[in-house]
């Protein structure tokens, strides 16, 4: 069934015969669809399936859902995109996709499992072997277990086993809405705070009813690519510090706290907690405040031009960001992949053009095609430089007017999608409602859970050595995935 | 090589002075609380983490939301002051307008640890913002460095442990191993209400907490909590700050 980007819709009205959902989903998905969700759900006493496709370049959106009691079709072997779904959907219900090439746990969070204790993809022969990595890391990051089967330096493949940071937020966050879901929503994944509150927010407001002010929509624009500014920044410092190239990793370092700042500024925290709320914003801003932020913004982001494009007049760092890490359009389609990652192998999908939402208009993405390290690094330079731009210009031009509207009661046996282009990618909320108007279930997809895949698939081929660079250029959240 | 110089020039010199006067956290930033017993209650009704009892406002189960002193402004009031980590579990709680700053090691420990603190980060099921204003104090602009406290790739190299997260379960058994290859004598800091408590998930099955048997040496308290915060914790605790 065709529905609308942050439309609420009938739900019961996207139920298909089990036989017609699998085949509708199959073709859809091969017709160019991309899986945005794809998750089982409590239905009575058995389950439901939902499957939520976008076709980006029409920016059109298809929900469909079936009743499951038993082993259903795995549609991975035709459609990899939905590897990881549905190893998810076999954690969380015990249902077995049949057919599934590698069914092994996501979360490792049934009872009695161990984490990263499921077989491994191995690789035999003569001097081949493996290198484990994790799940404590040397860096101040999150956890996660990396295993690679090599030959000496050269890399014939990685796995990545994660679900250490599986902390069951989405299950509560399906148990809302109520006075904890809007932090949940905010913690989903840290550094993406403005991002997935946004998408929570808007899906509520959705099945309120509620129409959030302009000014509301242009703050919120300002707060989600001030987010993009910090994380993009932080990020091609930390690739120039891969390759050892100090000067601007040193500086990217310090910038990045300054778009940090500019966040706090507004509502206090660096992290833009407390900013959004159903039906619009919590925090104003007057006129001495916009100016301020107006000059901040300036000088920060001539430092930032200043010290990034050393990078690309650097021959060393050229030659090393340069043909490492390809990942090709095609791999980059066929899993799903989304955010800069994609557009970095031509991948046409940024959900601020394709799915316009908020303030975002007539919105024109950067795209890169070579699809390798130096390929996603560009693509971040080209979003900071669009990112000032739209954030000095919603300075410049605020809508007058309220920043809230009251946000109503939902609407009960409905249910929508939100989407949101987070500084990684595309990230998916779907919120089903009960009778009772309270959320009946309530699934959130990080494009972290897409990429993880994408890196590794970077890595083939590769050395050892190319994988903190490649690691650094998707730099992929390790909660968001495992929530 | 004569660009690199050029930038060097152009970057400047950008390292904040610490401590410093008149210092705090910004304009809107929710810092240090007030207590005061009128209207407690509503305060207390209007927190969704428990943190606030008769006994006062517990920071140490706070996410700094202001939700309470939204609800009862004469309970609660955030100041913008950014001192907040404590030694104890009891010394985040406030009442009135007191809570028991963290104090520095003992001596020995100190004649140890005074000038030099290497801590092994362990992340234990958090959103990543915690380690997040870690890692900005490695950059120039804090360069926590200059006070000879730097995080390190192995425990074995380490000091200290600081955690961050509620722990979950599928991290309990990694964060053990950890804290066992540290050499001893050895300091462990839980850095966010996320380690000091559980934080937002508090009471989650998946997230078990902190054992009781690897001892807590420094609290600091926040969702996240700032650098400021942060930095000012661990140079109390090896008696760098009066």
């Amino acid at each position: 069934m065709r529905i609308n980007h942050l439309g609420a819709f009938d739900f019961r009205e996207a139920e298909l015969e089990p036989e017609l959902f699998f085949a509708t989903a199959a073709s859809r998905l091969n017709a160019g669809g991309r899986a945005a969700a794809y998750f089982a759900m409590p239905d009575r006493n058995a389950h439901r399936l939902v499957i939520i496709v976008a076709f980006d370049r029409e920016g059109g959106l298809e929900a469909y859902s079936t009743p499951v009691s038993g082993p259903f079709r795995s549609l991975t072997p035709s459609c990899p995109q939905l590897h990881l779904f549905e190893r998810e959907i076999w954690e969380q219900t015990g249902l077995k996709p049949e057919g599934h090439p590698w069914l092994k746990p996501v979360r490792f969070n049934t009872p009695g499992s161990v984490p990263g204790s499921a077989d491994f993809f191995t690789v035999h022969g003569g001097q081949v072997h493996e290198v484990a990595v994790g799940p404590v890391h040397a860096g101040v990051i999150e956890p996660g277990h990396f295993r690679f089967q090599c030959h000496g330096e050269h890399v014939f493949h990685l796995e990545i086993m994660l679900g250490y940071q599986h902390r069951g937020v989405e299950r509560r966050l399906a148990a809302g809405p109520d006075a904890r879901s809007l932090h949940y929503a905010e913690t989903l994944s840290g550094d993406t705070t403005i991002g997935h509150a946004w998408a929570y927010c808007a899906a509520v407001e959705a099945l309120a009813g509620a129409r959030v002010p302009e000014r509301a929509q242009a703050l919120r624009g300002v707060m989600l690519e001030l987010e993009r500014l910090a994380c993009h920044t932080g990020d091609l410092g930390a690739l120039a510090g891969d390759v050892a190239f100090l000067p601007t990793a040193a500086y990217c370092g310090r910038l990045r706290g300054e778009f940090l700042n500019m966040s706090a500024l507004v509502c206090g925290s660096r992290f833009g907690r407390g900013m959004l709320v159903p039906g619009g914003t919590a925090f104003d801003l007057d006129y001495a405040l916009i100016k301020e932020l107006r000059l901040k913004l300036e000088a920060a982001y001539r430092d930032t031009e200043n010290a990034v494009s050393l990078l690309w007049k650097t021959g060393s760092v050229v030659d090393r960001f340069s043909g490492t890490g390809v990942l090709t359009k095609e791999a980059a389609e066929g899993l799903g992949i989304v955010g800069p990652a994609a557009r970095a192998s031509g991948v046409g999908l940024d959900t601020r053009r394709n799915f316009p939402y908020g303030p975002y208009e007539d919105f024109t993405m950067a795209v890169s095609g070579s699809g390798d390290v130096y390929s996603r690094a560009y693509v971040r330079w080209l979003e900071i430089q669009k990112s000032t731009r739209l954030v000095a210009g919603w300075l410049d031009a605020l809508p007058e007017g309220p920043t809230s509207v009251p946000c109503g009661p939902l609407k009960p046996d409905s249910a929508v999608v939100s989407l949101i282009e987070g500084w990684r990618g595309q990230i998916c909320h779907a919120a089903v409602t009960g009778r009772d108007a309270k959320f009946r279930h309530y699934k959130v997809t990080d494009p972290s859970f897409h990429n993880w895949q994408a890196l590794a698939m970077t890595l083939r081929g590769g050395e050892i050595s190319d994988f903190p660079l490649c690691n650094k250029s998707f730099n992929l959240s390790y909660c968001g995935r495992d929530l | 090589m004569i660009r690199v110089l050029l930038a060097r020039l152009k970057q400047g010199y950008r390292t904040m002075a610490f401590p410093a006067e008149g210092l705090k956290l910004p304009h809107r930033a929710l810092g240090l609380p007030k207590v005061r017993p009128a209207g407690l209650e509503r305060a207390a009704a209007a927190c969704p983490y428990g943190a606030i009892s008769s006994a006062g406002l517990d920071m140490g189960r706070c996410v700094f939301c202001g939700a309470c002193a939204k609800a009862a402004p004469a309970a609660v009031e955030f100041t913008r002051e950014y001192r907040l980590c404590a030694s104890s579990r009891e010394g985040l709680m406030v009442s009135g307008t007191q809570h028991r700053r963290a104090e520095a090691l003992g001596k020995e420990l100190r004649s140890l640890f005074g000038r030099s603190l290497r801590l092994r980060q362990v992340s234990a099921g958090g959103c990543g913002a915690c380690e997040a204003d870690c890692n900005v104090l490695g950059t120039p602009a804090w360069d926590m460095g200059r006070f000879g406290v730097q995080f390190v790739a192995s425990p074995r190299h380490a000091d200290g442990m600081l955690v961050t997260g509620p722990v979950t379960k599928n991290m309990e058994l990694a964060l053990r191993k950890t804290y066992a290859a540290m050499p001893s004598p050895k300091v462990v800091i839980a850095c966010g209400a996320c380690a000091v408590s559980g934080g937002p998930y508090a009471g989650h099955e998946e997230c078990p907490g902190l054992p009781p048997d690897i001892p807590v040496d420094l609290y600091i308290p926040g969702c996240p909590p700032h650098p400021l915060t942060i930095l000012d914790g661990l140079l109390r605790l090896i008696g760098r700050l009066e």
